[in-house]
């Protein structure tokens, strides 16, 4: 296979300083980038910057440096916004995906959901994007339909189309697989559900930090994805929702910012997007964010994922060839993110995690928060390797020399 | 100590073969307990003897080799030992029964859950507070 990189890896590398420190002597490997990302400098540097040079409270004061602070804010939001093709009002900054998803479900479930509705998920789904489901199910007495997958671990569509002549109220799914790397048609998959009638919520945990995204195309009501995930700080993340449906939605969380007038006998909610932004917020987190946006950009998403797209395909093809391994999901680079779990004889992914580690390759091991798969699948755990815009081919040949090792210590 | 040391041929042939494995039927104890960030799962079943010894000791349970090789090897160190001995059992002799002088702590979490499970079950049949079997704060999770 052709081993040629879209990127020039070796500049990049340059940007993260973590990627220059070994690990038990060795090179540093990160193939843990669905879990998290590492942060360039020019993300660490633009908070510290924040920190040191214009931090206030935005939006609360008049002098110069709250004027500062709300510039630097809301330069980040429009900066995510254009990021994702969406406007600033459906912009709505939150600690990450896990409390987007938490956000749509009190915000918009609460109010809107009633006994016997249906709620569709995929057996595909992070826990985040089934918990909070499962706890609005019980709340209102709806119940919960889970989409099959096919042997090749994409989604049953005859499965989904069945679910969608239930009228569903909400149909909740992920562009990407944390586990398979599957790649969901999303605006196929929100075009379908919306004409069944049912609110669309779409996980980008891993699909917004590895490919072009543009919600206007997608056509979903909501967008949920995080900051860390996409080189940004931790305690970051957005939530994208469609106008109509924000503006008609009750606050999810409520205090200061996000009201217009509190009175003795009641309030009314401030516009969009402060009507879900109570509270001081992560400014901090949201520049960092911001410089991410701007990084990630002076790439260009489409060479992010054709750089990953390349690598699933080398790391597939070496382990396709190596005896005794186990992939899960689609085969085929093209139909998956740069995430790849695997399972190599009887070596309990979490000693394989370990013996990886000591080669300083750090991947994931375990369930993925993903345990209705791992069920399906009949497996209790999977290592997973998942790659970004700093890995290159000589990583994913440490990570199968390191995986020669790990067989021999087992003797396998 | 590098953790591909621990994974010598002791520890894969319990990993591999493991001694009493399986139910226990009748058991005048059974207590399990699991580690939610790798899923390691242990459950311990023992048969009393009247005079208050662990007669038989077997284990079920799914997990890495460490944890699964450790439950195993515990089985066989506890059986014929009377009750009372749990209590004195610490993290160095599971380390010692290991082979090891240490783990690490991403790794000593499975080692040490099978002894874990063993105290819990133990305390509660002589009737002790559960969280006093916990032991050592090693073993918090």
């Amino acid at each position: 296979m052709l081993r040629s990189e879209s990127l020039r890896v070796d500049e990049i590398r340059k940007d993260f300083p973590i990627l220059q420190r070994e690990v038990h002597g060795k090179r540093l490997v990160y193939l843990d980038n669905a879990a998290t990302t590492q942060r360039p400098k020019a993300v660490i540097d633009a908070t510290v910057e924040y920190y040191s040079q214009h931090n206030a409270n935005p939006h609360r004061g008049v002098h110069q440096l709250s004027l500062e602070a709300t510039e630097a804010f809301e330069g980040a939001r429009s900066k995510v916004a254009s990021f994702i093709n969406a406007s600033t009002e459906e912009t709505i900054f939150t600690r990450g995906a896990t409390e987007s998803l938490n956000l749509v479900r009190y915000g918009w479930g609460n109010s809107h959901v009633k006994t016997g509705d249906l709620i569709v998920l995929t057996m595909m789904e992070h826990h985040s994007n089934i918990v909070p489901w499962q706890l609005l199910a019980k709340q209102t007495g709806a119940r919960i339909e889970f989409v099959g997958l096919t042997k090749e671990g994409k989604l049953d569509e005859d499965h989904f189309e069945r679910l969608m002549g239930q009228s569903p109220s909400i149909v909740a799914f992920t562009h990407c697989s944390n586990v398979l790397g599957t790649i969901n048609d999303a605006a196929r998959l929100s075009a379908r559900a919306k004409r069944a009638g049912a609110i669309t919520v779409v996980d980008g945990a891993q699909s917004v930090p590895h490919m072009p995204t543009d919600v206007r195309a997608m056509g979903c009501d909501f967008l949920a994805f995080s900051g860390h995930k996409m080189l940004g700080p931790t305690g970051i993340g957005i939530l994208y929702g469609r106008r109509a449906i924000l503006e008609e939605m009750e606050p999810f969380q409520s205090g200061g910012d996000m009201i217009k007038q509190v009175h003795t006998t009641g309030a009314t909610w401030n516009d969009l997007p402060y009507k879900f932004e109570a509270g001081t917020q992560d400014s901090a987190g949201a520049v960092g964010l911001g410089a991410a946006v701007d990084y990630l950009n002076s790439i260009g998403m489409k060479r992010v994922r054709d750089h990953e797209m390349a690598l699933t395909a080398y790391a597939l093809e070496q382990m396709s060839k190596f005896p005794g391994i186990t992939v899960y999901g689609p085969m085929n680079a093209k139909d998956k993110g740069g995430v790849v779990s695997f399972n190599m004889g009887d070596i309990h992914p979490h000693d394989m995690a370990s013996l990886l580690d000591e080669e300083g390759v750090a991947i994931r091991s375990g369930h993925h928060c993903a345990q209705p798969l791992m069920e399906l699948l009949d497996v209790p755990a999977m290592s997973r390797a998942s790659f970004y815009i700093y890995n290159s081919f000589d990583d994913i040949d440490a990570l199968m020399q390191a995986l020669s090792k790990a067989r021999n210590v087992f003797c396998l | 100590m590098s953790s591909s040391d621990i994974y010598r041929e002791l520890i894969l042939d319990y990993y591999r073969n493991p001694r009493n494995f399986g139910r226990l039927d009748p058991h005048d104890i059974d207590a399990k307990d699991s580690n939610p960030l790798c899923g390691d799962e242990i459950e311990i079943q023992i048969q009393v003897s009247k005079d208050g010894k662990m007669e038989e000791v077997h284990f079920l349970g799914k997990g890495c080799a460490i944890s699964q090789a450790s439950a195993s090897m515990l089985t066989e160190l506890a059986k014929g030992k009377p009750l009372e001995w749990t209590k004195d059992l610490s993290k160095e002799d599971i380390l010692k029964m290991l082979g090891t002088s240490d783990l690490g702590p991403a790794r000593i979490k499975c080692a040490l859950l099978s002894m874990k499970v063993l105290k819990t079950g133990v305390y509660a049949y002589l009737g002790a507070k559960p969280e006093e079997a916990t032991g050592s704060q090693d073993i918090d999770h």
